[in-house]
């Protein structure tokens, strides 16, 4: 194992333990507010949950991105031949 | 550990190489088929059953189509439809021993997001004209014109990843904790994947909705028809 393979195993680690932080704070956020919005109006609970699905979906993609840079990186490394 | 991003060629039709998730894939769309077919025969006006539950189905499915799109369900139905139950069953597929999710493969996801982004196009010209849909990309100004482009093509590469990413991880965990731990291990992982199947696939079936909705223009649909 050379060091660029080494690098790769710790930039991979690194990618997916940092780029899931932003997006664990943001849909602790979001569903904290669409409890809170279904709280004040349990009527609209169905609407909410809709918007609230595709919102964490799209959320969620930002650390899905840093997974995929992960296994690009362990996988398909273009600086290891 | 095998590469998530490479398949497994199977075997060759010709020079045709088949590879693991595209035989998965046939195999998924011939129990969709062949089930709706029995399903469907011998409908009746006064349902038995079998009718009433598929009906409640079809009629949730509607319910969410007139919601989010604002327009006729009858028109989307197949479209839509189709695409959550495939996504949905691919998804599934991981739970019958030696099946691994088609979705999991990029391929997969990027003929998904493909039929998407041309069925947004096709709607679009349809339902506003070639002009219209083409002056849809110069809304709200014409400074927005670059942006709205960029816009149509990376979501549809947001929609590939999204899906890939999500299947994907969650066989990657399996193979790994199976790797690790042995044998019953990894089952609450596979009760959790049949959850993050079936949210991934309602989550694509309701951004092709919402794509292909704001392809037929709302607005500027409902503003041409108080003019008119």
């Amino acid at each position: 194992m050379d060091l660029v393979q080494m690098t790769s195993v710790a930039a991979a680690a690194v990618a997916v333990g940092l780029g899931a932080i932003g997006p664990g704070l943001g849909e602790g956020r979001a569903v904290a507010a669409a409890m809170d919005a279904i709280a004040r109006q349990p009527e609209a609970a169905g609407t909410i949950s809709r918007t609230l699905f595709v919102g964490l979906a799209m959320i969620e993609t930002m650390a899905i991105y840093c997974l995929v840079i992960a296994l690009l990186v362990l996988f398909a490394n273009p600086f290891v031949h | 550990m095998q590469s998530p991003l490479t398949t497994e060629v199977l075997f060759l039709i010709g020079p045709i190489p088949v590879t693991t998730p595209v035989v998965t894939t046939w195999i998924v769309m011939a129990a969709l088929i062949l089930g709706s077919i029995a399903l469907t025969r011998g409908l009746k006006l006064k349902p038995n059953r079998r009718q009433a539950a598929l009906e409640l189905l079809i009629g949730a499915v509607d319910a969410q189509i007139v919601e989010t799109m604002r327009a006729p369900a009858a028109r989307f139905r197949a479209l839509i439809g189709t695409i959550f139950f495939f996504i949905l069953f691919a998804n599934w597929s991981s739970m019958v021993p030696g099946m691994e999710p088609p979705t999991a493969h990029l391929e997969t996801d990027i003929a998904l997001a493909g039929i998407v982004f041309f069925a947004s196009i096709y709607f679009g010209i349809r339902q506003q004209g070639m002009g219209g849909y083409l002056r849809s990309f110069a809304q709200p100004s014409l400074i927005m014109l670059p942006l709205n482009i960029a816009e149509s093509f990376t979501r549809s590469f947001s929609m590939t990843i999204r899906l890939f990413g999500n299947v994907m991880s969650g066989v990657f965990i399996i193979g790994v904790v199976l790797s690790l731990a042995g044998l019953f291990v990894p089952i609450p992982l596979m009760a959790l994947d049949l959850l993050t199947g079936a949210i991934q696939a309602y989550i694509f079936a309701v951004l092709s909705m919402v794509y292909i909705g704001s392809a037929l223009g709302g607005e500027t649909g409902q503003a041409n028809e108080k003019r008119s």
